[in-house]
């Protein structure tokens, strides 16, 4: 029988592998934003999971407004990435450095 | 059930791996739209349906193929994303032996004080997740509805106004002007005596 913890577990794998992409991939800024997604997707699995095991469904209204802020962050980011290759010729994390950070 | 449930598991952990250890990004994203189909499926599994299908519509459908265009066309070189990460590896080992150990202790060791919630009952057969969702996003949740509204538009309005981008001369319309225009602009009426006959 699937229980809960089988999802939690699994998303909790989801979750380790995003931020392991994210110490993996940490120079190149599309890597970096698709670990977010797979983080995002591991959040959004608990809330579904709870959602159902507890036959809640505000979990699944969440997990709804969670993609309607994801899609719209994914879109800004990319255009920042679009203009910022535009001007720097590069989207490599170590060369981003004009601010000086 | 549980065989469905640990083949797709599987490939979506796969996947997962995939999308962090490909060299080539486009291959990554290609990874990633493996990963949320499989998570559709899973969600199918836990009967929520309308998620799954809008999983797959507007993740897959529309923000992965965002990111293919957007890798596609960057041209990003390939060999020199993956060098020099070994300087960072024992700080990433570390936080994510940390992580892992946390949620473990959350997942089973605590247990959440669920230890009830193991086991799931099937919906009747005339349960229609698309129509319960319906009736409490458009009641209890319709102000954050209309805010995820506004959110949207944001996006566009900034996603469009970032990349736009005005070269010198490009022939391109004004619409203002070409509709502000006046009949004094383009018509002049010139008072002249009237030609002799030839």
């Amino acid at each position: 029988m699937i229980g809960l913890s089988h999802y939690l577990t699994l998303s909790a794998i989801l979750f380790l592998l995003g931020v392991t992409g994210i110490f993996i991939n940490r120079r190149n800024v599309i890597l970096l934003l698709m670990c977010i997604e797979l983080m995002l997707l591991a959040v959004n699995f608990n809330f579904v999971a709870f959602s159902r095991f507890l036959n809640n469904l505000d979990g699944q209204i969440f997990v709804f407004f969670i993609l309607t802020v994801a899609a719209a962050e994914a879109a800004i980011g990319l255009a920042i990435l679009v203009v910022l290759f535009r001007s720097k010729n590069s989207i490599n994390v170590d060369e981003l450095d004009s601010m000086k950070g | 059930m549980e065989i469905l449930f640990y083949v797709f598991a599987t490939v979506l952990v796969g996947a997962a791996i995939g999308v962090i250890t490909a060299r080539n990004p486009v291959h990554s994203v290609l990874y990633l739209v493996l990963a949320f189909f499989n998570s559709a499926v899973l969600w199918l599994l836990l009967e929520a349906e309308f998620l799954a299908i809008v999983l797959v519509l507007v993740y897959v459908g529309a923000v992965m193929v965002l990111f293919l265009f957007v890798v596609m066309m960057l041209d990003v070189n390939v060999e020199s994303v993956k060098s020099g990460f070994t300087r960072y590896a024992p700080v990433g080992v570390l936080v994510m032996v940390i992580i892992a150990v946390e949620l473990a202790q959350v997942i089973w060791v605590r247990h959440m004080g669920l230890r009830g919630v193991g086991e799931l009952t099937p919906m009747p057969a005339d349960y229609n997740n698309t129509r319960e969702l319906g009736l409490l996003l458009y009641t209890e949740y319709f102000y954050a509805f209309e805010l995820a509204a506004v959110i949207l538009l944001v996006a566009i309005v900034a996603a469009i106004s970032l990349t736009m981008r005005r070269r010198p001369g490009l022939k391109a319309q004004d619409i203002a002007r070409q509709v502000g225009v006046r009949r004094e602009d383009r018509v002049k009426l010139v008072k002249m005596d009237a030609e002799e006959r030839q």
